[in-house]
Order: structure tokens, then sequence, then C-alpha cells
């Protein structure tokens, strides 16, 4: 198999979905935004703002401005596991056994040193 | 209404970021906390979000261009996280002032080692590394600047690996990014295209920065009317960055590099002696 176009299929499966992730995360940021201006408060009382994911979800569909913008973010903070998730996936397709592994013990480490945050 | 102030430094700090392959948080703290007055959590908050959006607004067009080097960047990637844990964990056994001492002194060390090398652009051909040749590290890219198609071989795997590994450590430990340790490791040791560090540094940002930035959030770090304006304008300009990185010299870049280099050596030495 061709070493350059192997690697050429990767970087342009990565960078398409990539461009995907962002133009979302971006939209929904500035829709956030957009409400904000619109109803002139952030739909929650003073200077606070939702941090739990229930709270989050519950605005989302409320359309309360800041529930809204942290979906965004919530997005943007997604797109560089995304990142590393599809790049395992396209590795699989090209049959790169050793970056296969490389990658998934990549995402692995991402997994675990989130839910040791967390805790 | 300072938004749109927020939103220009932010496009600022995009640009300088996806160029020099830093986060912007450089840029974006001490700008939210010493001209809008932001606490320095909320700062914090944003920053993490300000390093995702450079990477991910960069890398859209560094991976298609093929700057990005994505085998480096996930094989290095390891050592960053390994680090990060590593050093999230011995928080309490190791003098956190040495460990500032030691990497300040390492990025003077590299700052002293980019000015050394006095013909910039040109990089000096070195034999493929056994390690980087197992792990098909070795890579070309066009460079537009150039006009040209460079090929580059990889030297040093262990000892980038190791100074990425120390690099996790130290932004596990104090929680600070590693962008230059990311492009140190990457030039001064392995040898790699400056332009090829600084996109794969900002690659590999994103990834560390996102399982820290997840739980920024839940933890309420993260304020959506700062860090909302700070990650659109960041993604715009870290798209307009990476367009005008292809077309610079390698030796401006350094040139720009170099003086960042120092300011964060001798800020970290600074705060390991007052420590």
């Amino acid at each position: 198999m061709n070493e350059n176009s192997e690697i050429q299929d990767v970087e342009l499966a990565v960078s398409r979905w990539l461009r995907i992730g962002v133009i979302i995360s971006a939209a929904v940021i500035i829709l956030g935004l957009i409400l904000l201006f619109i109803q002139g408060g952030s739909g929650y009382p003073g200077d606070t703002y939702p941090h739990d994911l229930p709270d989050i979800f519950r605005g989302l569909i409320e359309l309360k401005p800041y529930a809204v913008i942290t979906v965004g973010l919530m997005l943007l903070i997604l797109t560089p596991v995304l990142r590393v998730a599809i790049s395992i996936w396209v590795f699989v397709r090209e049959g790169d056994k050793l970056y296969v592994v490389i990658t998934s013990i990549v995402l692995i480490i991402l997994i675990v040193s989130f839910a040791l945050g967390k805790a | 209404m300072y938004s749109l102030e927020i939103l220009l430094i932010s496009i600022l700090a995009g640009i300088v970021g996806s160029v020099l392959g830093l986060g912007g948080g450089i840029i974006v703290t001490p700008a939210l906390t010493l001209l809008f007055g932001v606490s320095i959590e909320h700062a914090i908050g944003a920053s993490i979000i300000s390093v995702i959006a450079t990477s991910s607004g960069s890398a859209i067009a560094y991976i298609r261009d093929r700057i990005t080097n994505l085998r480096v960047g996930m094989f290095l990637e390891i050592a960053t996280t390994v680090g990060a844990i590593t050093g999230a964990f011995i928080g309490g056994l190791i003098a956190p002032n040495l460990l500032y001492i030691i990497f300040g002194l390492l990025l003077v060390y590299s700052a002293v080692n980019m000015i050394k090398r006095k013909k910039g652009g040109q990089q000096e051909q070195i034999a493929m590394h056994p390690a980087a040749a197992k792990l098909r590290l070795g890579g070309s890219y066009y460079d537009k600047a150039a006009q040209e198609q460079i090929s580059y071989n990889v030297g040093n795997v262990y000892g980038g690996f190791g100074v990425m590994y120390g690099a996790g450590v130290v932004s596990g430990l104090l929680g600070i990014g590693s962008g230059s340790f990311k492009v140190m490791a990457m030039d001064v040791f392995m040898k790699l295209p400056l332009k090829v560090s600084t996109a794969t540094s900002n690659f590999m940002m994103g990834v560390t920065a996102a399982a820290s930035a997840g739980v920024y959030l839940l933890r309420g770090d993260i304020d959506p009317h700062i860090a909302g304006p700070v990650a659109l304008g960041v993604l715009a300009g870290a798209t307009i960055g990476a367009q005008i990185m292809q077309r610079m010299k390698s030796k401006t870049i350094r040139m720009l590099f170099i003086p960042v280099l120092l300011y964060v050596a001798f800020q970290m030495i600074y705060e390991g002696v007052a420590l």
C-alpha cells in the first residue's frame, strides 16, 4: 500500500470532520449571543449560569441564552476528542494496527483523566 | 458591554497562538484579568477554551495542508497525558518550585539553542532515529513561503518523549499550558521543522486541554458571557493565523518565538524562586 496516500486519507477525513464540528459549535455560540442580545437577559438570575448537565439541557430546550452558549462551548470541547476518535476509525480502515493501538491508548488516557478530574 | 472588546483581543490571541503553537492563554489570561477585571478562575476557564479553539480552528487548515504530523502528535500525546496524570497524583510529593526552576532553565537552554541556529529556515538534514523509523514518524509538507516540498527525518525520539512527559507532569502539577515545551521537544530535541513543530503542538494541545476543560465546565469555572466571545474570536483568529503562518518564513516565526520562550522561562524561574 502507498504510505503517502494512506496518510493523506487520514488527514483529509480528520480535517473534514473537524471543520463540521467547529462550524456547528461556533453556530450554536453565535445563536446564544444573538438570543442574549434579543432577550436582553441571560435567562438566569444575576451573575449565575448553569453548569451541571440537567440544568444546561433544560435551559437549552427553553432557549435560555447562557444555556445555549454553554452547549456551544461543550461542543467545542468535544472537537479534539472527536478528532482522536475519527483518527482511530480511519487507522482501522487503513489497516494501520500500530497507530490504532497508539491512538486508542491516547483516547483511553483522555477518558481516564476526565474521570479522575471529576472525582 | 465588553463582549466586543473581548472578541477583538481573542482574535489577536488566536492568530498568535496558531502561528507559534501556543494556546493563546498567554494573551487571554492577562488581558481578561488586567484589562477587564475578570476573576482569575474565570480567566483560566476562558483560557482553556481559548486553547481548544486555537487548536481546532488552526488544525482544520494545518491537517488538510499536511503541516501537522499526526503520527508524531499521537505518539507524543501518550507521554503528555500520562505525565499530566502523574503530575496530578504526585502533587504533594514534589516541590513545585524545583520543577519551575528546572523547566525554566530548560526553556532558556532551548532559546539559546534556537538563537544559535542561525540558518533559520534551512533545516539541517539529520539521520532518522531507529525508533522514529519503526514508528514511521518521518514526513513531508509543502512550504508555501519557500515554495518547495520539504521532507524531514525525525531524531532523538526518546529525548522528545521524555521532555513531553516532563511537560505533562508540569502542566498536571501547576495547571499551566505547555505549548512552549511541546514546540521545544519537537524542534530542539527531535529536529522537526519549526512549522511542523508549532502545528503539531497546536494539534496536541487541544487534545490535552479537552479533558481538563470538561472538568472546569462542570465545576462552573467557564462563564458563558466571557468564554463565548473568547471562543468565537479565537476560532476566527486561529483560522486567519493558520493561513498567515504557512506563508511566513520559518526564520521569522523563530524570531517571534524566542522572546516568548524567554518570557515564559524567566516567569517560571521567578515563580520558582519566589515560592
